[in-house]
């Protein structure tokens, strides 16, 4: 085989076994979380300091290959989806934690550190990290900022974009970057803000600094059943309206409850439509005035029981079944295809109603929990890979969700990114000139366009054929619906 | 009578697209309230206060929607007759803010170490960029990554990518009981006090220090602030001196504020006091140091620098002084390039956020 000079710099780089050439090396790395797209990518460097991305991305850059940075592969929307003429940059080595500052309540972390990590780290001091993806036991921070990551406590807490300080890395042609610090306010234009969830199109992050928070001495769990998922939504826009702010707000429909029940015990109302987990955190003194709120409020709006978790262990028990959703799925049905909407939170009724409509449609059982206190709806479709057109009337069903939320005033995705999942919704959210917009952001920072080329913005040639496949007669799906 | 919504924003889209045509600097104004904030003034003024009214307003949605010369006053009155507010304080100085300009500016008052700064806050925003072109980004709702995060870049860009005319903003609802509570302490033991508060579960939502007096502002729920205020201890303040307190802090109106000369330097919370001549005046918890009347000469900057920080001047009579710390040589590159795609004709404010772009 004739040498490539490409891999021949590669390997003057990095130390030997840090660079995966082989077709059985790269396999593994040939899909993220969302594993219905893979591809195996040229090949795959395993750096283990911000030197070695730097001379990786020089290189790279300068024989124009592109570049897609990858943490620990648990993303769902195929933003990790190797470019097959192109280097796969894993960050998985670059996992030391740099320092925790206890006094200043912040925590240098590289890219490769695992989100609970930082947490467990940091609890001797009395603090955490406050963003808890569902896969906080694997995820990476790095993948984290990529993605904005959020979790189940972000309507208290907020996003990654709220509790990350500062990040440090690399443009494409290997230029350091700094944005922000543990300073706050820094002049110029906000390039931290815009960094994250950027997908990995803008940068490679080697540094985050994040902030890290008292842990809430006290946290108590309500759960109540609704007869109906209407009321259920009302409860949720009337614990709002009422000025509380829980540290979760979640809600399971009768579907999901009842496929997590078998293998979580969790005690789950199964005749219920729908269940309402919320929680409360802070001081003693907080969380009792807040659970007593909370308690008469979910009653008023026509809750048929409310109980309050009895133990730290009952709590974790109502919890796990919430949690345990998408495994739950994984024993009901071959392949699931978890979906990410969000949508204004007194429409979440209106949305069910119609998600229930389209899987007769399709053809698709879909069992639905989500962030109610966000409105970030997370369907879960359940299909058979294995039986000829499955799969497609899945990424349909899912397809046509995601533009209801759009319609209803909501976004296509509220956590998982858009990667080249939902490329096509962007043509449905966006219009040319905003979809332009984002083009001169990436070009900005990355004129070659080598930095994950291909996810995120979709080409306008793209989604003049999405349009083609999905305006017919020059009407638009759901003319049932105000337009927002 | 005044002129439809629709029709003001037609007439300021082509006023952009004649602008742009003739390359006419645009100056932006709200009401003014900031002509003092940035670098150059510039341009051509126009006015953005007729752009007004509130779109959308759902108190259990958590957010407010409104055209950017909508009144900060207008705002917080509708909130605070749902018992909300903007968490993040944006400060008034002077007439009555626009929203526009609340958020172009990006600035935020004492909560912003505890609850967040005005960015943070950010949802959505409309942006009428260099070409006359109406562009959306983000939404009305609390998650959402489609897309790169414009809305939030839009939060403190001082207008050089665009007239931001019409912003989304998360609520919150305000604290049911708030106190402050004042001790007596040197600067250096208030900063450590500061921060050692702020490691632990407490509702905090500001601490500053001025004059040997450390204060305190506690808010949430009524038995967690009684609670709090008698673990920090110090005499609590009577409420309306309190909310002066801290308005004057919020709105830059304490004396302190009015030094000919003014800097205002961003440091990490715990850096011990700076090696400066005079007594600040700290805000954010430590994070943030006033500096009044600092003498000719002073290496404020370097002082800032070598603390890990930046450092702003507010006011000065000297001609010729840059208002903020200068970029790296990758950020103002950066810089020019986002401007020249937003704004390729370079009509808005030139030079208020970077001299020359």
């Amino acid at each position: 085989m004739p040498t490539d000079p490409f891999l021949g710099e590669l390997r003057g780089i990095l130390p030997g076994g840090s660079l995966l050439v082989s077709e059985e090396e790269r396999r593994p790395y040939e899909c993220d979380g969302l594993t219905v797209f893979r591809e195996l990518p040229r090949c795959v460097a395993l750096p283990r300091t911000g030197a070695e991305v730097q001379a990786l991305l020089r290189v790279c850059s300068r024989h124009g290959v592109p570049v897609v940075a990858r943490g620990s592969g648990t993303g769902l929307s195929g933003g990790a989806t190797p470019h097959p003429g192109g280097l796969l940059l894993s960050l998985a080595r670059m996992n030391r934690i740099l320092a925790i500052d206890p006094l200043l309540r912040v925590a240098h972390l590289e890219p490769g550190v695992r989100n609970l990590q930082v947490s467990e780290a940091a609890a001797a001091h009395g603090l955490y990290y406050a963003p808890d993806p569902s896969s906080q036991v694997a995820c990476s921070i790095g993948g984290n900022v990529a993605e904005n990551s959020g979790g189940v406590h972000c309507l208290k807490y907020g996003l990654t974009v709220h509790n990350v300080l500062g990040v440090r890395g690399f443009l494409m042609d290997g230029e350091p970057v700094e944005f922000g610090g543990t300073a706050p306010d820094a002049p110029g234009l906000d390039l931290l803000a815009l960094s994250i969830g950027s997908e990995g199109l803008l940068m490679v992050v080697t540094e985050v600094i994040v902030r890290l928070i008292p842990r809430p001495p006290c946290v108590q769990l309500a759960m109540a059943s609704f007869a109906r998922v209407h009321a259920a939504g009302d409860a949720v826009a009337a614990i709002i309206g009422a000025g509380i702010i829980p540290a979760g707000l979640e809600m399971m429909d009768r579907k999901a409850a009842a496929a997590v029940e078998p293998f979580v015990a969790a005690g789950y109302d199964l005749g219920a439509a729908a269940i309402l987990l919320v929680e409360s955190d802070g001081t003693a003194e907080e969380v009792a005035d807040q659970i007593a709120d909370i308690e008469r409020v979910l009653r008023a709006a026509g809750a048929d029981s409310v109980r309050i978790a009895g133990s730290a262990a009952e709590r974790l028990r109502w919890w796990s079944g919430r949690k345990n959703a998408f495994p739950a799925a994984g024993r009901l049905s071959p392949d699931y295809y978890c979906m990410d909407g969000t949508l204004p939170r007194k429409h979440v009724g209106r949305a069910l109603e119609a998600i229930e409509a389209m899987e007769e449609r399709y053809r698709l059982r879909c069992m639905n929990v989500f962030h109610a206190g966000d409105g970030n709806l997370h369907p879960v479709i359940l299909f058979d890979a294995n039986e000829p057109g499955s799969w497609e009337r899945a990424e349909r069903f899912g397809a046509e969700i995601l533009e209801l939320c759009v319609e209803l005033g909501g976004t296509i995705t509220g956590e998982h990114g858009v990667g080249i999942e939902k490329i096509n919704s962007m043509c449905v959210q966006f219009t040319a000139g905003e979809r332009a917009a984002f083009q001169a952001v990436k070009e900005s920072f990355d004129p070659q366009h080598l930095l994950n080329p291909g996810k995120l913005i979709p080409t306008l040639a793209r989604c003049a054929e999405y349009g083609r496949m999905h305006v017919h007669g020059g009407a638009l799906p759901h003319p049932e619906l105000p337009r927002f | 009578m005044t002129d439809a919504p629709e029709a003001v924003l037609e007439g300021l889209r082509e006023r952009v697209r004649a602008a742009a045509r003739d390359r006419e600097p645009l100056r932006l104004r709200g009401h003014g309230s900031k002509d003092f904030y940035g670098e150059a003034l510039e341009g051509e003024v126009l006015e953005l206060g007729a752009y007004a009214g509130i779109i959308d307003y759902e108190p259990s949605e958590l957010f407010i929607r409104a055209r950017c010369g909508t009144p900060l006053s207008v705002i917080e009155a509708t909130l605070a007759a749902q018992g909300q507010h903007l968490a993040f304080e944006p400060p008034r100085p002077g007439a009555d803010p626009t929203l526009g300009g609340a958020v172009a500016s990006g600035l935020s008052g004492p909560a912003r170490l505890y609850l967040g700064a005005a960015r943070d806050f950010v949802l959505g925003a409309r942006l009428l960029d260099g070409h006359g072109e109406l562009l959306a980004f983000g939404g009305n709702v609390m998650k959402n990554v489609a897309g790169f995060d414009v809305a939030r870049l839009l939060c403190g860009s001082l207008g050089i990518l665009g007239i931001l005319t019409e912003v989304a903003l998360k609520v919150l609802p305000r604290p049911r009981a708030e106190r402050t509570v004042r001790l007596e302490l040197p600067a250096a033991a208030a900063l450590e006090r500061f921060n050692r508060l702020a490691g632990q579960p407490l509702p905090l939502t500001a601490c500053a220090w001025h004059e040997g007096q450390a204060s305190l502002r506690i808010g949430g729920a009524e038995p967690a602030v009684e609670a709090a205020c008698v673990q920090i201890g110090g005499e609590v303040l009577d409420a309306g001196m309190a909310e002066a307190f801290w308005r004057g802090i919020r709105d830059y109106a304490l004396p302190h504020f009015s030094a000919a000369t003014l800097w205002r330097i961003s440091v990490p919370a715990t850096t011990a006091p700076l090696p400066l001549p005079g007594a600040p005046l700290i805000d954010g918890g430590g994070a943030i140091r006033w500096y009044a009347d600092l003498p000719a000469g002073t290496a404020v900057r370097e002082v800032a620098t070598a603390a890990g920080g930046t450092a702003q001047c507010w006011r000065t009579p000297a001609r010729g002084t840059r208002s903020f710390a200068p970029l790296s040589p990758v950020a103002l590159e950066l810089h020019r390039r986002l401007k020249a795609r937003f704004d390729p004709h370079g009509i808005f404010n030139p030079g208020r956020l970077v001299p020359g772009l």
